[in-house]
């Protein structure tokens, strides 16, 4: 949650330079209103469960108090004007921040002294007591009117002075911040990599052994942090944007030691964590691998795919019955073992499958545009659920029993089986084909495929008069995709050891596009950093993440993140050069402003 | 200069009930450049379409080099040598210069794509110092020319140029018919769809005039700048 603060720079137009009642009673009512809503939803009595610094904070606070602050700071960046570089906060601007956070809080105050009468239990089910208790302090509503008012006044002052201080200070102090936080959320991970590589002592001095970071170590992380943004201020994004005006060898250079050094993570990293935590990035890529199928579909061809689980169930499917011995109507009982003939067949009969899916359902839906197309492959991906769930096909597909014993696979690279039950080894083993997809989607982005990918993307209908086969590009764009699909489906039904068809429900299309739109649509490491913060961070549909207590609001923050990327970075996190001019084209295009066709228009009737 | 590179025979189009083209007969001869006149709604936009294979007559053939076309893809029409400027240039605004004058090429692959690139730049030496530039940030008459340099890439045998004076201010029409007789000059057979019927005039050795998907005249233009009957109704002219 810290991390909105950072990104939510308000636009150039809302400068102004007198404060505005009107507005801060605005600004000051809304952010009481998300507090509220963060205590009704329950947001803020679950995640008190997990202390995040001992014995100071909890994320149940986390998720409540970043409201002042994230206020104050935007009803004061209304006073900054938009050429102004900061410096020093003026008196103003911290007032402004203040009575913010005070309106804020005397509202969720107010919130809190209705809903502790009982009077909304009905439909807030998760205002008990203990929420009233939490919000108090258990001191009563007296006391928690000067936390509310004065403490939520002064977190509002924070903020507001954030927005005046130079980009320089506020870089530093929000980075220590973002850290620490970041720290204290994935201590399992930070903590399993720190005792493998011997530092043991340094996750001792960090985290307490009951989970939750020790106060000093909290401390050292925040001034380290502090101090190494203050020092780097922008120094990667300087440093990503001289990479990228790299031509010719110099750019392959760096592209070589970047992919180089991904492979070495890829093979160190998950000798160094423990079980819990492979198992997680074992998601994280079976769900990168699914969204770099997509990024193809969507990204490069810009074909709004929704119904996209339909080829990972295939894949799934097709291992599942070839391999399991009581796969119901036949049980060929090949082993997906890549060092005989077995696995080569079964990996060949995946590839046909997928396929074919993907010509199947592409043929009728692909000369639909835009929306159309959505809803269609929405309805053609629950319909390969429902097929899999049928009546009909359950002699082949077990129905909702579905298929079960799926055996373990053989790599022949690793001494192990791969199996559910050793994360490290599906790790490894998704690890292969997101080489290979990785590899695939930066070939055909380089393509003359890829280059009529964009051009169709443009103008559909341009691209088709110079001689482009937008039904043969669209389709082979969907059966990349789906042949990228059918191999995570494959590493899933390994992983599982069995498939049902409610594994395949719409929710993992969903999941899948929304890792692929915060990543950054047609952006490899994109995809990456997106599945990484989705998957491993909250979870996917049914896996857990490193936050497990955001397994049920899950959903609320996928939507959340989504909205707020739509509005504020629809390039995604890691945006590719071309996407973000894409949608920032206003900026840049000069036709949006000084296009002669504007101009003459009326010239329209001049013949 | 004698044999037909794009000939129209008999083309009834519809659109479901709508009968859009009827009864069109047209013939363009290598190294020619013919126009169609028109109004709103007369169907030149219809005849490219029928051209280019995105719309299939009802009946009657499209023939390309004497070859007939009727029925096939966009694509093969395309490799058989006709290649078109769409209305408004129409460029991939967000691909690069280079990036959009490859795409021109695309269906002849990478093969002799630098000396294509070479004939572009001769033509329009301005487009070669923009060439890493994306497309949408280009001044209008510079888009121009790349729309024209994205369809000569293609190596047509005839060039469909639709609307050229749609949307750009006077001076840039006139710069544009000048492309459009350079490049004929430089061998290109060009079939001009327009509506502004004196500028196309002026350069077109013949012109066809449709009207509610009829051919009402075909003449040479020097007749057809000379028919008292066209002077009134599409040259603007008080008698």
């Amino acid at each position: 949650m810290a991390t909105v603060v950072e990104s939510a720079l308000p636009g150039p137009e809302l400068a102004k330079a007198a404060p505005n009642p009107a507005k801060i009673a605005r600004r000051g009512l809304l952010g009481g209103l998300v507090g509220a809503f963060v205590i009704a939803i329950g947001m803020f009595q679950t995640f008190d469960g997990r202390i995040l610094i001992v014995p100071v904070l909890s994320l149940g606070f986390v998720a409540l108090y970043w409201v002042p602050v994230l206020f104050g700071f935007l009803a004061s960046s209304d006073l900054r004007a938009p050429s102004d570089p900061g410096g020093r906060p003026s008196v103003a601007q911290v007032a402004v921040g203040a009575s913010t956070g005070a309106l804020a809080g005397a509202a969720v105050w107010l919130f809190g002294l209705i809903f502790s009468t009982g009077s909304l239990s009905d439909i807030f089910i998760r205002l008990t007591e203990r929420a009233s208790e939490l919000l108090t302090f258990g001191r009563g509503f007296g006391f928690a009117l000067i936390v509310l008012v004065g403490g939520w006044a002064l977190l509002g002052a924070i903020g507001g002075a954030l927005a005046g201080a130079s980009p320089r200070l506020r870089h530093a102090l929000v980075g220590a911040v973002v850290w620490t936080f970041g720290a204290a959320v994935l201590e399992l991970v930070v903590e399993d990599v720190l005792d493998e590589v011997g530092l043991s002592f340094v996750s001792r001095f960090l985290y307490e052994i009951n989970g939750g970071m020790k106060i000093p170590g909290a401390i050292v992380v925040m001034v380290l942090a502090g101090l190494a943004s203050w020092a780097f201020r922008g120094g990667f994004s300087r440093a990503r944007t001289r990479i990228r005006n790299l031509e010719g060898p110099a750019r392959r250079k760096y592209g070589l030691i970047g992919g180089a050094g991904a492979l070495v993570v890829i093979v160190v990293l998950p000798m160094l964590l423990g079980s819990l935590v492979n198992e997680l990035l074992a998601n994280v890529a079976l769900f990168l691998l699914m969204g770099l199928g997509l990024n193809i579909v969507i990204g490069y061809a810009g074909l709004l795919d929704l119904g996209y689980v339909a080829f990972f169930a295939v894949g799934a499917y097709t291992t599942a019955i070839l391999t399991s011995p009581i796969s119901p109507r036949f049980a060929p009982m090949l082993t997906l073992d890549f060092t005989t003939i077995d696995g080569w067949i079964i990996f060949g009969t995946v590839l046909l499958a997928a396929t074919l899916a993907g010509i199947l359902i592409g043929t009728p839906v692909i000369r639909m545009r835009g929306d159309y197309l959505a809803i269609v492959t929405l309805g053609f991906g629950e319909i390969v659920r429902i097929l899999f769930l049928s009546d009909w096909l359950a002699p082949t597909f077990g129905g909702a029993q579905g298929v079960r014993q799926i055996p373990p696979a053989e790599l022949g690279l690793v001494g192990v089986e791969i199996a559910g039950i050793n994360p490290q080894s599906i790790v490894y083993f998704v690890a292969v084909f997101v080489v290979i997809a990785v590899y695939v989607s930066y070939r055909l982005s380089k393509s003359r495929l890829g280059r009529a990918w964009s051009a169709l993307r443009e103008d559909e209908s341009v691209a088709e008069a110079m001689g482009i086969d937008t039904v043969k590009v669209k389709l082979l764009a969907f059966v990349i995709g789906a042949i990228l699909a059918s191999f995570a489906g494959m590493v899933f039904a390994v992983k599982v050891g069995s498939v049902f068809p409610n594994s395949f429900a719409l929710l993992v299309s969903i999941i899948v596009l929304v890792v692929v739109i915060v990543g950054g649509m047609g952006n490899i490491p994109g995809v990456a950093v997106g599945a990484l913060v989705l998957i491993g961070v909250l979870g996917g549909p049914t896996q857990p993440g490193v936050l497990q207590e955001f397994q049920e609001f899950k959903l609320l923050i996928y939507g959340a993140l989504l909205v707020f990327m739509m509005l504020k970075r629809p390039e995604g996190l890691l945006p590719s050069v071309r996407r973000s001019r894409e949608l920032h084209q206003d900026e840049f295009l000069q036709d949006a402003w000084l296009d002669p066709a504007d101009a003459t228009e009326s010239d329209e009737d001049r013949a | 200069m004698n044999e037909p590179v794009l000939e129209f025979r008999g083309i009834n189009t519809h659109y479901g009930p709508v009968h859009m083209l009827k009864d069109v007969d047209i013939d363009i001869k290598a190294g020619e450049i013919v126009c169609l006149l028109g109004g709103n709604a007369s169907g030149k936009t219809t005849t490219l379409k029928t051209i280019l294979g995105m719309v299939t007559p009802t009946t009657g053939d499209v023939l390309v080099n004497g070859e007939v076309m009727t029925g096939s893809s966009t694509t093969d029409v395309v490799a058989a040598g006709v290649s078109m400027v769409p209305e408004n240039r129409r460029l991939f605004k967000r691909m690069t210069v280079l990036e959009n004058l490859e795409i021109g090429a695309y269906l002849r692959g990478g093969e002799g794509l630098e000396a294509d690139l070479e004939r572009i730049f001769d033509l329009f030496p301005r487009v070669k110092e923009r060439l890493g530039q994306k497309a949408g940030t280009l001044s209008g008459g510079e888009q121009q020319m790349v729309a024209v340099g994205r369809a000569l890439m293609a190596r047509p045998q005839v060039l469909l140029m639709d609307e050229p004076s749609m949307g750009l201010a006077p001076v840039l029409v006139k710069q544009n018919f000048d492309i459009i007789q350079q490049i004929n000059e430089a061998g290109t057979t060009v079939f001009v769809v327009e509506q502004n019927a004196k500028m196309a005039l002026s350069i077109a050795d013949r012109g066809y005039v449709l009207v509610t998907g009829r051919i009402v005249l075909a003449d040479t233009a020097e007749a057809l700048l000379a028919n008292p009957e066209m002077r009134t109704a599409y040259l603007g002219e008080v008698e």
